[in-house]
């Protein structure tokens, strides 16, 4: 009989970076050594600890990366406490991919596009950048709006400085929530931010993070004269299955794990609101 | 169609288990009707539906998923599935039946649970045609005929004669091995079928308007101010999603012992508080939310997702079993009032 879709793989953690005060970045290789599956920017896995839990995370790495994945995970709750805690070397199980993933081949290709993330919010965006840097070309301009708590919570500040910023065609906006001694840059919440950049609106927007953030973020949106079709977002709700059955992640008739989890804004609002 | 005395049940029962289980509903201790594993002298229960619906049989309330052994820092996945023997179900009732092909459409569809998928494949379903349905029967409303169900056989119990009919390859393989079943005619149901089809159309239930639910309604029902009222009572003790033969959640929870570890689920409820919870928020915050995705996935929600078939197969456990007396009759009932 065929393997259940709800029997994971065993997983290599071969490696742990710590990104902020609560975010460390796990590279997963399979017991072979490669990478356990392919994957679309914005697809999720499930990860688990036996005898701990399992849970879903975005895949932090891009399609492009082939030897292995990543995932950028804030410690909050009974798993991430416990991978937080974890050495390299150690098993955890995988399965995946789950998810529509962003449509960076088709609806993606040939726009100039917006990023805006705030805090963790990064994490599924990251995989959709470096894919679009990957295949530079096939984009237009790329615009990078980041904000966070802090200086110290900005996830992947290093390979934004060094990487992202020194790159023709794309623009990285940094700021942070409140004045630091060390910090020249912008300093402000994300969605006036947005406003002051006051972005061309014909770019395709890809926005992920606190819900507040979102809320506000999307309000600036509209009032700067976007449309709703073009901007995108990714969500997270409580699952266990991640393949349409286990019955919590619906909101009405769409499920975040196989119908999302990116949804573009036009799209949620054909949905309740109950996310 | 086939037919042999009621008195010789008890034969044409070890016969079948002469090759595979055999489970039938039988009183417990308690007088409840529950679907049971055969044994010589166990008697057919009379009552018209078991308390506990027949999806146990191929959705077991607790089951492994899988084991894994830990070792300093190493794991290894252990297989704990238990791959059945077949098995035949009798007496399954109508909605009963059709409940089993709602959950089809879920654990069927892909990517499929194979779980679910090998009980399903192991079972022979003979149903009971219902004779005098009880006042909390709906299941004329959801489209079930409780006079012809499915399944890979039909039985009518008639007169102290039980009628077989078998509709599929599967029920084929199961009557050529049991000789004591005799033919009679193929008419021999329908008066049968004509006398319960006219006491379904007079229960109290039976004319139940479903035509404000169905495929497309969610903007129309989400935000209805009877959600408050409705729900204000609900205890969340999840007795209505337990009894339901449509309910398919479930949650993956671990048993941890020393170094093994055993990876199951289990059924869960969206009535439960927790059922949405998340570190970084709640969805569903009060038994408001919980109780209307209840009733909006089973009367909105699923057909829209499954052609249009409601998640509810009017069998009347949560009518008969809720401890506040609120159930999906008097949600249908007050939600289909259309406010202009």
């Amino acid at each position: 009989m065929k393997q259940d879709p709800l029997i994971p793989e065993i997983g290599v953690v071969t490696d742990i970076r710590t990104d902020t005060p609560d975010v460390k970045t796990f590279r997963v290789v399979g017991l072979d050594g490669k990478k356990p599956f392919t994957h679309i920017p914005g697809q999720c896995a499930m990860l688990s600890v036996p005898g701990v839990g399992e849970a879903l995370f975005s895949i932090t790495s891009s399609p492009t990366q082939t030897e292995y994945l990543e995932f950028s995970i804030k410690k909050c709750g009974c798993v991430t406490d416990w991978l937080h805690a974890m050495e390299p070397g150690r098993q955890i199980t995988i399965r995946g991919p789950y998810g529509n993933g962003f449509p960076v081949d088709t609806d993606f290709a040939g726009k100039d596009l917006l990023f805006i993330a705030g805090g963790i919010g990064l994490a599924p965006l990251h995989s959709v950048i470096n894919y679009c840097r990957h295949y530079r070309s096939r984009y237009g301009a790329i615009d990078i709006v980041y904000g966070s708590r802090s200086m110290e919570d900005l996830v992947d500040y290093p390979e934004i400085l060094n990487e992202w910023s020194r790159e023709d065609g794309i623009r990285v906006h940094l700021t942070i929530d409140r004045e630091q001694p060390e910090w020249d840059g912008h300093v402000g919440f994300v969605p006036n931010y947005v406003r002051e950049l006051a972005p061309d609106t014909a770019r395709t927007v890809v926005m992920c993070g606190p819900p507040v953030m979102i809320k506000f973020t999307l309000a600036a949106l509209m009032d700067l004269g976007f449309d709703r079709t073009s901007i995108y977002t990714t969500m997270e709700l409580r699952m266990k299955c991640a393949l349409g059955k286990c019955g919590r992640c619906n909101i009405g008739t769409k499920y975040v794990c196989k119908d999302g989890p990116v949804f573009r804004f036009d799209q949620l609002d054909e949905l309740p609101d109950e996310y | 169609m086939k037919q042999i005395a009621k008195t010789e049940l008890d034969t044409l029962f070890a016969a079948i288990t002469a090759e595979q289980k055999l489970y039938i509903p039988a009183d417990d201790s308690a007088g409840q009707a529950q679907f049971t594993l055969w044994r010589p002298g166990l008697a057919l229960s009379g009552r018209l539906n078991t308390a506990r619906s027949a999806k146990d049989l191929f959705f077991p309330q607790v089951e492994n998923l899988v084991g894994f052994r830990m070792h300093a820092g190493a794991i290894e996945r252990v297989e704990t599935r238990e791959e059945p023997e077949d098995f035949v179900i009798f007496g399954v009732r109508a909605c009963d039946c059709r409940s089993f092909s709602i959950l089809d459409r879920v654990f069927l569809s892909e990517p499929v649970d194979t779980f679910y998928q090998m009980r399903r494949a192991h079972a022979t379903v003979v149903t009971l045609a219902c004779t005098r349905p009880e006042e909390t029967c709906f299941c004329a409303a959801m489209g079930v005929d409780a006079a012809d169900p499915a399944g890979d056989v039909t039985c009518w119990l008639e007169d102290g004669t039980l009628l077989w009919r078998a509709n599929t390859e599967k029920g084929e393989a199961l009557t050529e091995k049991l000789p004591m079943l005799r033919p009679c005619p193929a008419d021999a149901a329908d008066a049968q079928q004509a006398r319960t089809r006219a006491l379904m159309q007079k229960l109290p239930l039976a004319k139940l308007d479903l035509s404000a639910f169905g495929a497309g309604k969610t903007r129309a029902l989400f935000d209805r101010p009877e959600w408050a009222s409705l729900s204000e009572a609900c205890l969340g003790c999840g007795t209505c999603t337990f009894v339901c033969p449509t309910c398919q959640c479930y949650d993956v929870e671990e048993f941890r012992d020393g170094s093994s570890v055993r990876r199951f689920r289990c059924w869960d409820s969206c009535m439960y508080s927790d059922f949405t919870k998340m570190s970084a928020g709640q969805p569903r915050p009060t038994q408001r939310e919980r109780f209307r995705q209840r009733f909006l996935h089973k009367l909105v929600y699923f057909p829209e997702n499954n052609d249009g078939v409601f998640g509810c197969v009017g069998c009347g456990r949560c009518l008969a079993k809720c401890p506040i007396h609120m159930n999906i009759v008097k949600v249908i009932k007050t939600l289909g009032v259309t406010h202009a």
